[in-house]
């Protein structure tokens, strides 16, 4: 089962005008579009602008500037894993890229099956049980290799 | 009757499997025919214990901890349900030692009550802050944070009584509250486990504070990394709206505060409040110059109150019990508690609340009973990315915004990250200065090309390039940062750099190479 939708502007026009009375309304829009199609389709940039009265280059550089929008399609999953210095104490650098040799991918990448992509991310707030990760939302504690390859095959059934 | 069994929904709990630890108490309860409540709570922030179940017994509550799914059988064979004797039972949660040393004014709600239900936040003295504001008048109420001494909590321990004050008397047709919910720190869960255990202390301290200034519309910007505090806050504000403690006319004073929570999407900087500002009017997360300072023109230009959770979660107490009562507490200008956070490499970590002036190495050691690892402490960063690294000669500096300035490092949110003997301190500083470079904002040259340059020449530093020359340009490079930088992401990344290089000098020589006099 794909969990996102496949991109489409008439579907994306509803969801901009569910968000357009609000207060600062471009956060949450670009939010819930990353959450319905898995990213944010440069033809959401037009209609964002015209719903909001922003010129694009607006809505443009309000995408690229912060970690959590991408404007392409990741994997079916996304891992993230904590890059942080309580993390770094407990050993996490040497964790990831043992995680990442055996997935195959470096950061940002997605896994040839297209199942998961995994991000660096700075801090998730289980500091005291590191090394952390999230899978899509769901907090790991005391990450080891094993355990996110236990996961990815449980989440990928 | 019931047995009502509690099961953590915090975070840290969720990772180490409490949903299924939950699920499989219910489930291995109706199978021998029990008859168990589980209730979902936040967490108490004993962290090395979660998932921390308790059942509540005729003599009180009863923990068992760590229980992990296997156990669940061996537990209720063993007479959960009736605190009965298991090798994972800890007995009266609040006599545990870590526990029973801490003042908890703030968290003392946190794994206690179910973080959505305003009936039980109610039973367990929830509202009596907002009750008391009610009964006085906006200077009334600002008078009694200004007087508790109340420092505010994201880091930079700006007097929150001046603050109020200013919003308060701003003029115009609409103000804000907005609460930094953005934690972005290493080292930092106060505010997510408050959020996830105890979110109505946060939306009735916002509401005091809207009541005071007069702003009828609040925002928490809350960091996209928190996606259990995300549901359990909307969760609550709904509740609280039904309830009629939020929206029109609460509690019925004729006051009307409205609460939104509002998702962050990844960049650090935005816990800087005038970039928040931005980010939350929909822009990129840029800083602003000040003044104008947000109490007057903040958020789409109307005076905001922003404030740390710490902060806002403070202030019910403070109203209930009375600013004299909060002001006890602490030492010199850093007065109340602080929500210490223990982390890293630590065999206990947690969360910790006790008056300012306790000192680190006494949390490390009569909390955090030494690293997880088992090897010795080498270094102990405070406060986060910003925050200096301490090596053990500093680890008598008692935990005081003024004590920790003089010894060139801060309190910064409260984080304590311990690192054992392996840690390698130039790799530390580099990061540092990588981390700036990934989440600086851009707008100021210091800290936009500096970080990057920093980076480059700690590389030249770490592989023995000219590395004392190169070293003294990371110092010149700092300097300028320090002096230069339009904020603190800027200004307080030479912190850990420039205390790594001081309190550790021998990581920063090239591997095999000799001092200078024995060549």
């Amino acid at each position: 089962m794909p969990r996102f939708e496949p991109w489409s502007a008439p579907r994306a026009a509803g969801i901009i005008a569910e968000h357009t009375h609000l207060e600062g309304a471009t956060l949450p829009i670009l939010h819930a579009l990353q959450e319905t199609f898995g990213y944010v389709d440069a033809g959401a940039v037009p209609l964002i602008a015209d719903a909001l009265n922003l010129s694009r280059a607006e809505v443009h550089g309000c995408i690229t500037f912060y970690h959590d929008f991408r404007a392409h399609p990741a994997g079916r999953h996304t891992v993230k894993l904590c890059r942080a210095e309580a993390c770094q104490a407990q050993g996490c650098d040497s964790l990831h890229a043992d995680i990442l040799k055996r997935l195959g991918i470096a950061w940002h990448g997605t896994t040839a099956d297209g199942n998961c992509t995994v991000e660096p991310v700075y801090c998730l707030g289980l500091c005291a049980n590191g090394p952390a990760a999230l899978i899509d939302d769901e907090p790991v504690a005391h990450l080891t290799a094993d355990a996110l390859e236990a996961a990815l095959t449980e989440v990928r059934q | 009757m019931s047995v009502t069994i509690t099961v953590p929904r915090d975070a840290v709990a969720l990772g180490l499997g409490a949903n299924k630890v939950a699920r499989a108490l219910f489930a291995g309860a109706e199978r021998r025919g029990l008859d168990v409540a589980v209730k979902r709570t936040g967490s108490r922030g004993l962290f090395w214990l979660e998932p921390m179940v308790e059942v509540e017994t005729p003599e009180g509550r009863i923990a068992y901890g760590p229980v992990k799914l296997e156990d669940v059988d061996a537990l209720l064979d063993g007479g959960l349900t009736t605190g009965g004797d298991h090798p994972l039972r800890l007995g009266d949660p609040e006599k545990i030692p870590f526990l029973a040393r801490q003042q908890r004014l703030t968290f003392h709600r946190c794994g206690v009550v179910d973080p959505v239900s305003v009936e039980d936040y109610r039973a367990h003295g929830g509202y009596r802050g907002l009750e008391a504001a009610l009964k006085l008048d906006a200077e009334g109420i600002v008078a009694q944070v200004r007087d508790s001494g109340l420092r505010g909590r994201g880091g930079a321990g700006f007097p929150a009584g001046i603050k109020w004050n200013t919003v308060m008397l701003a003029k115009a047709d609409q103000k804000y509250v907005v609460c930094n919910a953005d934690e972005g720190d290493s080292g930092t869960f106060a505010d997510r486990m408050m959020m996830e255990g105890d979110p109505f202390n946060l939306i009735e301290g916002m509401t005091i504070a809207g009541v005071a200034t007069g702003a009828t519309r609040g925002y928490i910007y809350l960091r996209s990394e928190y996606p259990q505090a995300y549901q359990t806050l909307k969760e609550a504000i709904a509740n609280g709206v039904k309830a009629g403690v939020l929206g029109e006319n609460i509690l019925g004073s004729g006051k009307s505060f409205h609460l939104e929570v509002r998702l962050g999407a990844g960049a650090y900087i935005c816990g800087e409040e005038t970039s928040l500002l931005e980010s939350l009017e929909g822009r990129r997360g840029i800083v602003r110059a000040k003044p104008p300072i947000p109490a007057l023109k903040g958020f789409l230009g109307k005076p905001t109150l922003v404030n740390n959770v710490m902060t806002f979660t403070a202030v019910p107490w403070i109203l209930e019990h009375g600013a004299k009562a909060y002001a006890d507490y602490g030492m010199g200008r850093s007065l109340g508690t602080l929500p210490i956070q223990l982390a890293g490499n630590i065999a206990q970590g947690g969360l910790i609340e006790v008056a300012f002036g306790i000192t680190i190495r006494e949390v490390i050691e009569q909390f955090g009973g030494g690293t997880r690892s088992g090897r010795p402490v080498r270094a102990v960063q405070v406060g986060g990315p910003l925050g200096a690294y301490f090596p053990d000669e500093l680890l008598d500096t008692p935990l005081d915004y003024e004590a920790m300035a003089a010894k060139k490092g801060l309190v910064g949110h409260g984080g304590i990250v311990v690192f054992d003997d392996t840690v390698d301190m130039a790799k530390q500083a580099r990061f540092a200065f990588e981390f700036c470079a990934a989440e600086s904002c851009g707008k100021c040259t210091p800290c936009r090309i500096g970080a990057t340059r920093g980076v480059e020449t700690m590389d030249k530093v770490i592989s023995g390039i000219r590395s004392e020359a190169n070293l003294k340009l990371v110092e010149d490079l700092c300097e300028v940062m320090t002096d230069g930088s339009l904020c603190a992401m800027g200004g307080l990344t030479p912190m850990p750099v420039m205390s790594a290089i001081t309190h550790f000098p021998e990581d920063f020589r090239p591997a095999g190479s000799l001092p200078v006099a024995a060549e």
